[in-house]
């Protein structure tokens, strides 16, 4: 009997992960549509109306997903940096470089999607409470963290500035999250907890879970993306790179 | 199905503007960030691709016709 031992250390390298990644991109698009079409179906045509907030409440299953993924995102992204500034693992830095935009843009749709529900809800498109601005202070994070990369000519300079003020920025996703138990918000506390049971209708939760299924495998399938076109720029004097392009004419 | 027209699927309970404003930005978004992703793709393989190409070129260029001035002084890229 043979063992097969599978070396990951072998995907840490650009090179080989360039290609997996190419494989891997259809695979994550497909379930982002069937998760997002499956969790949009029940959200939107099925589920009942809530007994407080009438309709109104169907933005939950865009508001969810999306605050999750901006919290989720920037924990890989900061994971990422830390392994990259502690192993100096080029893949790391470009791991991390790859998943900022995607999550300033969740950051950016959780505010969004969250003024929508406030003003009907509470009258306010917004209010300086604590998961609010806490929200507020991550996509301030993520373009800190794009526009520090940005500053920096030198890639591997770039990835340690970076790693750093993600790590630093670490701190504040606890915040968002107890944020609503550790304070006195306008901000409703959460509906779902690893804790206890759901306050909510099985199916109401069925759609929030499927849609943030989808915006995972979105979020997968876009970082794979453009993590890809990150290996071809900062490779680009690379024999590996340079062979790839170039015998295709 | 939940809804007893379409009408009151696009009302939403009153509450269409805020859930069709939060959908279709939302879904925009998530379609425009892939594609601007492409387009960038396509900049960058066509810019080394052609970058690629010209240095091939110089390169043969090169090779096939050795430059009599060169031999003397050779360029510092040469050496």
């Amino acid at each position: 009997m043979t063992e097969r031992v599978i070396n990951w250390f072998k995907y840490a390298s650009p090179q080989t992960f360039y290609p997996l990644a190419g494989r891997l991109i259809p695979w994550f698009w497909a379930l982002a549509a069937l998760f997002g079409a499956a969790g949009l179906t029940i959200g939107f045509l099925l589920a009942p109306t809530d007994a407080q907030q009438g309709e109104g409440y169907r933005i939950i299953f865009l508001h969810v997903p999306a605050s999750w993924l901006s919290m989720f995102i920037y924990l890989v992204m900061a994971f990422w940096a830390g392994i990259g500034l502690a192993f100096n693992i080029r893949l790391s830095g470009m791991m991390a470089s790859a998943l900022a935009p995607t999550g300033a843009l969740f950051a950016f749709l959780s505010l969004w999607t969250g003024a929508l529900w406030g003003k009907p809800m509470w009258g306010t498109w917004w209010v300086w409470d604590a998961r609010l601005t806490s929200e507020l202070i991550l996509l301030f994070l993520y373009i800190g963290f794009i526009a520090l990369q940005a500053a920096i000519d030198d890639p591997r300079r770039a990835d340690k500035a970076g790693a750093i003020l993600a790590l630093v920025g670490v701190v504040n996703i606890p915040i968002i999250y107890f944020s609503v138990k550790w304070w006195n918000t306008l901000h409703q506390g959460a509906s779902v907890s690893l804790t206890k049971a759901p306050s909510m209708a099985a199916m109401m939760l069925w759609g929030m879970l499927l849609c943030a299924l989808g915006c995972w495998m979105y979020s997968i399938a876009i970082a794979l993306m453009r993590v890809r076109t990150i290996m071809l720029e900062r490779e680009r004097h690379t024999d590996w790179v340079r062979s790839l392009l170039d015998d295709k004419g | 199905m939940h809804w007893n027209s379409f009408g009151e699927f696009l009302a939403m309970g009153d509450h269409g503007l805020y859930v069709w404003g939060s959908l279709v930005v939302m879904a925009l978004l998530l379609v425009v960030e892939p594609m601007l992703l492409l387009r960038g793709r396509r900049t960058l393989v066509t810019r080394l691709k052609r970058q690629f190409r010209a240095e091939r070129a110089e390169l043969e260029n090169r090779r096939s016709t050795p430059a009599p001035q060169r031999v003397s002084t050779p360029h510092r890229s040469q050496v």
